[in-house]
């Protein structure tokens, strides 16, 4: 496989994390000729997000495909289609939507291959957009990946970064199992490092984006940047935070988080999604269990307030995590 | 009677429904389910047909059906004698629907089946021993116990799997007929499902995108008249669900689901169109299941009358075609026979070999919940 080049005497290339989604579901068709990209809007409109321009007239109309509104019969598309030879990139529009077809995801998808006693294959990708702050509201916000974290026979990926935006596309392409690519709207327009060419970034694997001794955040997504600005905030207050972007949800990259803790005795987590419930309290219970004896405080949780994604710009902003609410959530459990 | 004209397509077996004068759907709304369903007068009347079964063809879904019925007998033996685990629901009584349409379908073709799905793996070709090793939980099993009966499947042949949600198959069958266009095969699928099924929105999804690609894929309903325990009467107000498939722009056809030659034949027309690329059809199949939902006698809950089961069982699909084959002089009654006693002895082997198995190692739990590359 062709490996990131960068040439020494360049300064590495930005883009922006919509032209690095293209970029990843490029290379994987590229690499594929069984991969074909079908959902709603991509072929004539490129996506409402914009990230699937230019495909259509790169692979053509037999390999980028517009479908009716039915994520039904979408994502049983993807699964079918999976099955029997192809390497479908099905595009779930925004996650929200995944309660018209979470049986196609959860009694079919995940379950095949156990079900059948491995004899079923399912090299599918599911691309779906997730997150609040745009005013899109109740049904076009909302960070639902516990829906499929909790399903066996799937893998689950956040990507916080354009970098990873492309690489995570890729690797769940090339993955024989079925992925689901948690993209973030408010993170469209993101800029940072993308190589050129096909790269993969390891699903399952978390990464530790900046080092500190006596408190780990953990977080995944658009949150990651948050958890960033708040290790710069909570300097002042003394404590220097080591930052986690899990990356990967399921599976879950357990050593790290574990080994951060037991240096720091110290996790807040934090994610977008509803608080109670959430991813979470997942990752709580399993600091507790593998790195009780190492912690000096009891492991922290931001998230969303129990409450359907408001609307209006103000209930929004009350709605969403941000560094200030992580910086006053880690001051409240370490006393400073 | 000429068959109707719907925009620029004219199909033979015609669409039903609204479009004929005995079958107004809305006319007709609270139609009962009867025995001597009427036979529409487009089908093996007087219309030219180009698919006709062979004599080896006829003695072919011959032997399917009677291995459908004998594997389910014994099924049903084994379930109510508590062998088995789990529930089983059985094909018997429907037999003409399976071996009528798998007829014509190579193991490369795909068909996708429902939570009465023994029939539909038995007729495609599959073997007693890894069937009722699932049947048991067995590790010889096809699925290697993880699936039991409502997940039997063989991927050799074709066979994507029983399915435990009413309507799963059809989205699956409809992608893995995209998979067969967009490869460029001759390959069709083939997704079994009941009038209940019709209902779920996953019908309706997938058979409006089978219709918009073209995809070769057969949609074959079987209505037994039941979903579930509900009379189709009280679930749908339609008494044809071929009626549906006009919404969609695709043919929709009604034949006589007891009658395996007339399955067969309605059926080779809509496998003969998939191939062509000419898009798929709903094939309707009326027909009845002699055993209750789940098991055999059942739970004995009072949904229909012994008086109606008995009605149906007077066109039971195996005597019918055996009634047709003695008659036409392509075999004789003690040649019938002999094909049951064999079937019989090998459902019978087929029963020791699972019971004779290992269960599967309880420390193989965790396997194949994902691919893992070697």
């Amino acid at each position: 496989m062709a490996e990131a080049q960068l040439k020494d005497d360049q300064a590495p290339r930005k883009l922006a994390y919509v032209n690095a989604i293209t970029e990843g579901i490029a290379e994987a068709m590229r690499e594929e000729s069984q991969a074909f990209l079908a959902g709603e809007d991509v072929a004539g409109a490129g996506s409402v997000f914009g990230y699937t321009g230019g495909l259509l007239e790169e692979f053509g109309a037999d390999r980028v495909i517009d479908t009716p509104i039915s994520e039904k019969g979408i994502m049983g598309l993807g699964v079918g289609a999976a099955a029997t030879g192809c390497r479908p990139i099905i595009d779930l529009m925004f996650m929200d939507f995944l309660g018209e077809c979470m049986d196609e995801v959860a009694n079919q998808m995940a379950k095949m291959r156990y079900m059948f006693g491995g004899h079923a294959r399912l090299p599918v990708t599911v691309l779906t957009m997730s997150g609040a702050g745009m005013s899109l509201a109740a049904q076009h916000s909302q960070s639902l990946e516990v829906w499929l974290t909790h399903l066996p026979g799937l893998k689950v990926v956040a990507p916080a970064t354009p970098y990873d935006a492309k690489g995570l596309i890729i690797s769940a392409c090339r993955d024989d199992n079925p992925v689901f690519v948690l993209l973030n709207k408010l993170s469209l327009a993101l800029q940072g490092e993308v190589p050129e060419g096909a790269y993969e970034v390891p699903i399952g694997k978390a990464n530790v984006m900046r080092e500190g001794k006596n408190l780990t955040l953990i977080a995944y997504s658009r949150m990651v940047h948050e958890a960033m600005q708040a290790a710069d905030q909570l300097k002042e207050f003394g404590i220097d935070a080591e930052v986690i972007d899990l990356r990967s949800l399921s599976p879950l990259d357990t050593d790290t988080i574990i080994e951060s803790v037991k240096k720091t005795h110290r996790a807040v987590i934090v994610h977008e999604a509803v608080r109670f419930s959430g991813f979470g309290g997942e990752l709580a219970a399993q600091i507790q269990e593998l790195a009780f004896d190492y912690l000096d405080a009891p492991v922290g949780r931001v998230g969303a307030p129990f409450s359907p994604v408001p609307y209006s710009p103000s209930l929004e902003q009350s709605y969403m995590p941000n560094a200030k609410r992580i910086v006053a959530e880690t001051r409240r459990l370490l006393g400073v | 009677m000429a068959a109707p004209a719907i925009g620029s397509m004219t199909f033979r077996y015609a669409f039903r429904g609204s479009f004929t004068d005995t079958h107004d759907c809305f006319g007709y709304a609270r139609h009962p389910v009867r025995p001597d369903h009427p036979k529409s007068p487009e089908i093996g009347g007087d219309k030219p047909v180009t698919i006709q079964a062979t004599d080896a063809v006829l003695l072919d879904i011959h032997e399917r059906m009677v291995r459908i019925r004998i594997f389910e007998e014994e099924a049903g033996k084994l379930m109510e004698n508590g062998k088995v685990p789990g529930a089983l629901h059985l094909y018997v009584g429907q037999e003409a629907v399976a071996a009528g349409v798998m007829a014509h379908l190579e193991d490369s073709d795909h068909i996708t089946s429902t939570h009465r799905g023994h029939g539909h793996v038995v007729a495609k070709g599959g073997q007693f021993n890894e069937m009722y090793a699932e049947l048991y939980g067995k590790a010889a099993g096809y699925c290697k116990g993880r699936g039991g009966s409502m997940h039997i499947c063989n991927m050799e042949i074709g066979m994507l799997g029983a399915n435990g949600i009413v309507g799963g198959g059809i989205p699956i069958a409809m992608g893995a007929a995209f998979s067969k266009k967009f490869r460029k095969t001759k390959e069709v699928a083939a997704s079994f499902f009941g009038d209940g099924a019709s209902n779920e929105g996953s019908f309706h999804e997938a058979a409006n995108m089978a219709a918009l690609y073209k995809l070769p894929l057969i949609l074959v309903c079987e209505n037994n008249g039941f979903g579930e325990y509900t009379r189709q009467d009280n679930h749908q107000a339609i008494v044809d669900v071929a009626d549906r498939a006009a919404g969609y722009g695709m043919p929709g056809v009604v034949v006589d689901g007891m009658d395996a030659i007339a399955v067969y034949e309605a059926a080779g027309e809509a496998v003969a169109r998939a191939r062509n690329g000419e898009g798929p059809t709903l094939l309707e199949c009326k027909t009845y299941r002699f055993y209750d939902h789940v098991g055999v006698r059942g739970m004995g809950l009072s949904y229909r009358t012994d008086e109606e089961v008995d009605a149906w069982k007077q066109r039971d699909p195996i005597k019918l075609i055996e009634e047709k084959l003695i008659e036409q002089g392509i075999i004789t009654k003690r040649k019938i026979s002999a094909i049951h006693k064999r079937i019989r002895e090998e459902a019978m082997a087929a029963i020791k070999f699972a019971e004779d198995s290992p269960l599967p190692d309880p420390d193989g739990l965790l396997e194949d919940v994902y691919y893992v590359q070697a």
